[in-house]
């Protein structure tokens, strides 16, 4: 094999390692979406706040001296509780007001907290502290490091819990049963609210546990951090189907391939401009998502 | 009618705050500061306006012409966009006498132009790209141009740290970046050395991942790397860089200058670099430790350059508006444009003939306890 191929070769594998990873965070993130969608119709696009606010938890913490078995389940309860209280006071009262009013409250909701981050903590990008210790695994040209492996791990272990959670669980069988029809499961006697507000909390717990890998991963964030990922993710929960949980998470690894692909043979110009083009891609072709089956819509 | 009296209430706040300037603006002379003061660069707009503040509190209360001076602080986030709408606003709304900022050379490029249209003096203390000033004679600046700084860390490269093969990587968002790319690369040619790579590697302001960028630039075997971005990429880019094993030497420009660098390169990112600057707090003139000995009392931190060129730019402004014939926008340009031998803490200032500032410029090493002088280079 010549060392043109073998580089080529090592190449691919690095950029599907680090495309696997960052598919991962927006996995992590996309599954809030795709929840939140799948039980009121709501495109959230404050989700991306939540990572940021679950990345700040952990961050607080961390510096503080808590360790990483604290801050981490700490960050997810965070995001988590946040996204509750945003749901009682923005998203409630105006459910009924169509969907524009709450995509419109969503985006507001959005800068509200990207510029109270940077009113209150400041603009400037914070270090997180490297609690874990970089190590590298090498391969030939390959690398791995351990803080990747825990990033996918994780992932993986979050993703199996909230598999299990939505399909093996009361409370997961009264969430399909809403996201299904929520008038009819409201006449079975399910509260709805109390549903919603879980479905938001499980979301945004998932967001904060990818804001707090990224701090780990990248050791840096920002009160803007959340809007680029967030923006990606909303692509990759369209991209595998939004409303379809597996989607999410097939959607960000694609996407999160694709792009270190283009980054690495391309140009890094080109990456955002492919993510967006994705999504008008999807959108015209097969509107539904990969994993979307074609339902019209009932008049 | 239950919110008749509220409206009527915000109607008339909105009317006192929209009219208010008019009438202040003929007591007082108003001068407009377009910083980013949140954003991927917040820490400069700081940095400038605490310079700024020093400067106005350095001459004290003063009136000049009869009029006392008024500050008004607009952020532009970092972004072309909101620049050209601050200036706007700074204009239409406020009727400022002058613009000092921005910091950013594509920020300041997009508010020139509509200062030079509403013939409003704009004097940016901190913005290098070469274009900046060729907008109009109302555009000046107090700091050196990339020409002078590419130029520099070119010869320092070539001469002085003996490198002969080097890798470019610049922020494609940024004209500043691209700018002193395209002069450091000129100039190091002429010298004798080699570009491993004719077309330069790019990345994006706000990117966090450059391993997949840094994999294509080991692969070329650089003997330097020129790195002419912002402190946010680039103390990810030295981090990322010292994990994938990339040992040489990075250089840069002004746009690393900023205490943060150290926080986010970690100290193995951070060693062995150099990078041009236009101030360095450890010069030993007694005016350069007179500013940096306030500067600590009030901000707890060493000034960076641009605290230093801020405060210059606030200065040479003052001393124009003193030496104007009056305060019309075209006598006050004049006098700005006429500054000769002015003594800075960046340097003895005396503006070009294309309203550029010729100065001395600074070589950093960059530790992880600050940034250490190396050598100063002259024009």
């Amino acid at each position: 094999m010549n060392e043109e191929l073998l580089y080529f070769f090592y190449d691919l594998g690095q950029y599907l390692i680090n495309g696997i990873t960052q598919g991962s965070i927006y996995a992590l993130i996309a599954l809030g979406y795709t929840m939140v969608y799948g039980i009121i119709k709501l495109i959230n696009f404050a989700h991306g706040e939540f990572y940021m606010i679950g990345a700040f938890v952990g961050y607080y913490l961390v510096i503080s001296g808590a360790s990483l078995w604290i801050a981490f389940p700490a960050a997810m309860l965070g995001a988590g509780v946040v996204a509750v209280i945003i749901e009682r006071l923005v998203y409630r009262p105006i459910r009924h007001a169509g969907r524009i009013a709450a995509l419109i409250s969503a985006l507001g909701t959005s800068l509200f907290f990207q510029y109270l981050g940077q009113g209150t903590v400041g603009a400037d990008p914070k270090t997180f502290p490297p609690v874990i210790e970089e190590i590298s695994y090498e391969w030939g040209e390959m690398m791995i490091s351990n803080i990747q492996i825990i990033i996918i791990i994780t992932t993986i272990v979050l993703m199996l819990v909230l598999r299990w959670l939505v399909s093996s669980t009361r409370i997961g069988m009264a969430m399909r049963a809403v996201s299904f029809n929520h008038d009819a499961a409201e006449l079975m006697g399910i509260d709805t609210n109390k549903i919603i507000s879980f479905t938001f909390f499980v979301g945004a717990a998932l967001a904060g546990a990818a804001g707090v890998l990224v701090g780990l991963y990248y050791n840096t964030i920002e009160p803007m951090m959340g809007l680029m990922p967030g923006l990606k993710a909303f692509v990759a929960a369209v991209l595998g189907g939004i409303g379809i949980i597996p989607g999410a998470a097939l959607g960000g690894l694609v996407l999160g391939i694709v792009e270190n692909l283009v980054t690495g043979f391309w140009a890094s110009n080109y990456r955002d401009a492919i993510a967006f083009g994705i999504l008008i891609i999807i959108l015209l072709i097969k509107p539904t998502g990969l994993m979307g089956k074609n339902i019209r819509e009932k008049v | 009618m239950r919110y008749g009296r509220l409206t009527t209430l915000c109607i008339s706040l909105l009317m006192m705050t929209l009219t208010s300037p008019l009438w202040a603006s003929k007591k007082t002379i108003t001068i407009g500061a377009v910083f980013p003061m949140t954003g991927p660069i917040a820490t400069y707009g700081q940095e400038s306006v605490n310079g700024i503040n020093l400067a106005l509190k350095k001459v004290g209360d003063i009136s000049i012409k009869g009029r006392k001076i008024r500050l008004i602080v607009e952020d532009n986030k970092g972004e072309p966009i909101e620049s050209a709408n601050s200036v706007r606003k700074l204009i239409n709304i406020d009727k400022v006498n002058a613009v000092i900022g921005s910091v950013a050379s594509s920020n300041t490029l997009a508010g020139a132009p509509i200062a030079q249209q509403a013939e409003v003096p704009l004097l940016t203390p901190a913005s290098t790209n070469e274009a900046v000033t060729k907008t109009g004679n109302f555009i000046s600046r107090t700091c050196f141009t990339d020409g002078f700084q590419g130029v520099v860390m070119a010869r320092f490269a070539f001469n002085n740290l003996k490198k002969r093969n080097v890798a470019i990587i610049i922020d494609n968002s940024s004209d500043y970046s691209k700018g002193l790319a395209a002069v450091f690369k000129k100039e190091f040619q002429r010298l004798g050395g080699k570009l491993v790579s004719q077309r330069d590697f790019a990345y994006q302001q706000k990117d966090i991942d450059f391993k997949s960028l840094l994999r294509k630039v080991k692969r070329k075997r650089p003997d330097v790397i020129f790195l002419p971005g912002y402190y946010t990429e680039v103390g990810l880019i030295l981090r990322q860089a010292r994990q994938m094993n990339i040992k040489m030497p990075f250089l840069g420009g002004d746009g690393w200058d900023s205490p943060k660098l150290q926080e986010l390169a970690g100290p193995k990112g951070i060693k062995n670099n150099y990078i041009s600057s236009h101030f360095s707090p450890d010069d030993q003139d007694p005016m350069v430790q007179e500013f940096v000995k306030k500067y600590i009392k009030i901000h707890k931190q060493r000034p960076g350059a641009m605290a230093a060129l801020g405060y210059d730019g606030m200065l040479v402004l003052l001393d124009a508006l003193k030496r104007a014939k009056s305060l019309k926008s075209k006598d006050l340009a004049l006098a700005i444009n006429s500054t000769k031998q002015f003594k800075g803490v960046t340097g003895t200032i005396s503006i070009d003939r294309q309203r550029n500032a010729t100065k001395s410029a600074v070589v950093l090493e960059t530790t992880a306890k600050g940034n250490i002088f190396n050598t100063k280079v002259n024009p």
